[in-house]
């Protein structure tokens, strides 16, 4: 099997006396996409917050690109090659798409400090190009995202994380918002992702789409990682099963 | 089908697909209100910009441009640093009480020590104060707007009190300052360097073609620093990163933007430019006193509202402050002129604030729904 890119150990978060997270093992192999499904409240979204150092977690290690790893923030997470897309859209609804595509990595042509000259003209040509090899399509990338579709925005936001990604893409629920067309060329650039070799979460509600892009379904309920199970050996119907808790353990129903 | 929804991909640059600056929109008011004023001039046998008297050898109104230029200069500087404060989704509130403990101060530093053969009779400090270089009350003045400035800032970044609050009280206290300095008495009789500051001519008897502006410094300076902060919102990251914080401060904040050092410095460059305004007030009239720039905060904050500047952040531009200030000063010349009672100028002018700020939101709705 090829190298680890990131590895969770006993990964545990309690909000309080809830416990959100408990005892979460994960392995993402490079150039593996993984899909995280389960039910609404399940650790989904917790589990990546603990990932991407949005929240710190109670306990457990995490072993990211072989270091054992504590960031403070999802900053610190970035600047070591981890990429999110969130739910809620991070993006500066009153700038043009370069500027949200460079956002806190400007580029320039000469630095004096907050006064630094901006190179617009390169960071214009490198969205373009990153635009390109994500597929996605801006009707003019130099009018405010303001005035975009949620699709478009959505494209932009996932186009800034390909674009920059190092070693890791995460995506919580990508398409939620989306409609048929968007969503459809979401998964396109995903697909671009796998074929350039870039490990990715996907977090999805969307059982087709998690069939059609991932190699591994990992299915959390009530906290806890309950399965992990390579595409090709499952179904629609076993995935449900998991995140029902009709299979795996303790919660069986005897109803 | 993808290509109707999606538009083209031609990723050539269009300048028809861009959305029509809305400095343009401000520009045709601007317009729009010059020519009413002029054709209710004529309707009074009278005209607003063009001269009118056979013994003048002009073309236009030269008393009513000078004056209309010098009130739009020293208020308008302010406006371009609240122009930037309210970009990055904050307002001032200081900056008229901030401008009047600012002259209080520079004024102390800029005595002369003798006037018409007496000691002078306002003097605040003893004889090493007297006629100082004319750089000395400049820094010290510089210095005054940077610390109320930074008083702002870090209120605003680090107790997270909202703008409103936190500039509000810095408004009261400074005020307080510009009274507890002389007892409320004004500081006056400036040296004749620093009195030179604004009535004197940087640019000597210049000429823009038909007009010439004899003592308009005020307007050389706000031209200039329009000018640069122009540039350094549109080219610089600094520019780039205040909208970005107007516009969404969490992605902001994601994205690494140190926001809470930046708005500090933003709120310090807007408490320097106040205090710029000081050094020009109080040059130009010779003198200090306690009430003055009263109420220019709701002026700045009305020329920028006016120039589009959005006051939810994030959206606006220099370029509009200037021309929402070139609007206010044509309006209540415009008022003078067509000898509107001054009771009536304000309630219009707070009417047509207003007006601004819904004509915006109409604006800004209508845009998202499209």
């Amino acid at each position: 099997m090829s190298k680890i890119i990131l590895e969770t150990r006993g990964l545990t978060k309690h909000y309080g006396g809830v416990h959100a997270l408990e005892d979460a093992n994960f392995i993402l192999h490079e150039g593996e996409h993984v899909a995280v499904v389960g039910d609404n409240g399940a650790g989904k979204s917790t589990f990546v917050r603990q990932v991407t150092a949005v929240e710190q977690r109670t306990s457990g290690d995490i072993i990211f690109d072989g270091q054992p790893v504590h960031f403070a923030g999802p900053l610190e997470a970035r600047q070591a090659g981890i990429e999110t897309v969130f739910q809620t859209l991070a993006l500066a609804d009153d700038l043009d798409v370069p500027s949200n595509l460079f956002l806190g990595r400007e580029l320039f042509k000469f630095k004096l400090g907050p006064f630094s000259w901006l190179d617009r003209k390169t960071m214009r040509d490198r969205t373009l190009e990153a635009l390109k090899t994500t597929a996605v399509k801006i009707p003019n990338v130099d009018n405010p995202i303001r005035n975009m579709s949620g699709g478009q925005r959505q494209c932009v936001s996932i186009a800034r994380t390909a674009a920059f990604a190092s070693k890791l893409v995460i995506m919580d629920e990508p398409t939620a918002a989306l409609g048929v067309q968007e969503t459809a060329q979401v998964e396109n650039i995903i697909r671009g992702l796998k074929a350039r070799g870039i490990p990715m979460i996907l977090i999805s509600h969307n059982l087709r789409q998690v069939f059609d892009l991932v190699d591994r379904i990992v299915v959390f309920r009530r906290g806890r990682i309950v399965a992990s199970l390579k595409r090709e050996e499952t179904d629609g119907n076993d995935i449900v099963s998991y995140i029902t808790g009709v299979k795996g353990g303790q919660e069986t129903s005897f109803a | 089908m993808a290509e109707a929804t999606h538009g083209t991909g031609g990723q050539k640059y269009d300048p028809a697909k861009r959305n029509r600056a809305p400095e343009w929109n401000v520009f045709g008011a601007l317009v729009l209100i010059v020519l009413i004023f002029e054709i209710l001039n004529r309707m009074q046998g009278g005209s607003f910009l063009f001269n009118m008297r056979d013994n003048v050898d002009a073309i236009f109104n030269q008393q009513r441009l000078d004056i209309m230029i010098l009130q739009v200069a020293i208020i308008g500087i302010i406006a371009l640093g609240v122009t930037q404060v309210i970009i990055i989704g904050g307002i001032d509130l200081s900056s008229g009480s901030v401008v009047g403990a600012t002259a209080m101060i520079v004024m102390s530093f800029a005595q002369t020590a003798m006037v018409n053969g007496n000691p002078n009779p306002k003097a605040i400090f003893g004889d090493w104060a007297m006629d100082l270089p004319v750089i000395v009350p400049i820094v010290v003045g510089l210095a005054c707007g940077l610390v109320a400035g930074l008083i702002n800032g870090l209120l605003v970044a680090y107790t997270k009190i909202p703008p409103f609050i936190a500039t509000l009280g810095v408004m009261v206290s400074a005020r307080g300052v510009a009274r507890w300095w002389s007892n409320g008495q004004p500081v006056s009789f400036p040296t004749e360097t620093y009195g030179t500051l604004a009535n004197g001519d940087l640019l000597g008897g210049m000429t823009f073609g038909l007009l010439s502006w004899p003592g308009q410094n005020p307007a050389v300076v706000f031209v200039l620093l329009a000018i640069l902060f122009h540039v350094i919102m549109t080219y610089t990251l600094y520019g780039k990163h205040s909208y970005a914080i107007g516009s969404n401060e969490a992605a902001a904040r994601m994205s690494g933007i140190n926001t809470d050092r930046h708005k500090v410095l933003v709120y310090a460059i807007a408490g320097v430019l106040a205090a710029v305004a000081a050094v020009l007030l109080t040059s130009k009239n010779l003198t200090a006193q306690a009430g003055m720039g009263v109420m220019y905060e709701l002026d700045a904050i009305a020329m920028a509202v006016i120039g589009g500047v959005s006051l939810s952040g994030g959206r606006g531009s220099i370029v509009g402050t200037v021309l929402g200030a070139a609007i206010f000063s044509v309006i209540i010349s415009g008022f003078t002129s067509i000898k509107l009672d001054a009771y009536y100028q304000e309630m219009v002018k707070g009417a047509i604030i207003v007006g601004a700020v819904v004509l915006d939101q109409w604006r800004q709705r209508k845009r998202t729904r499209g």
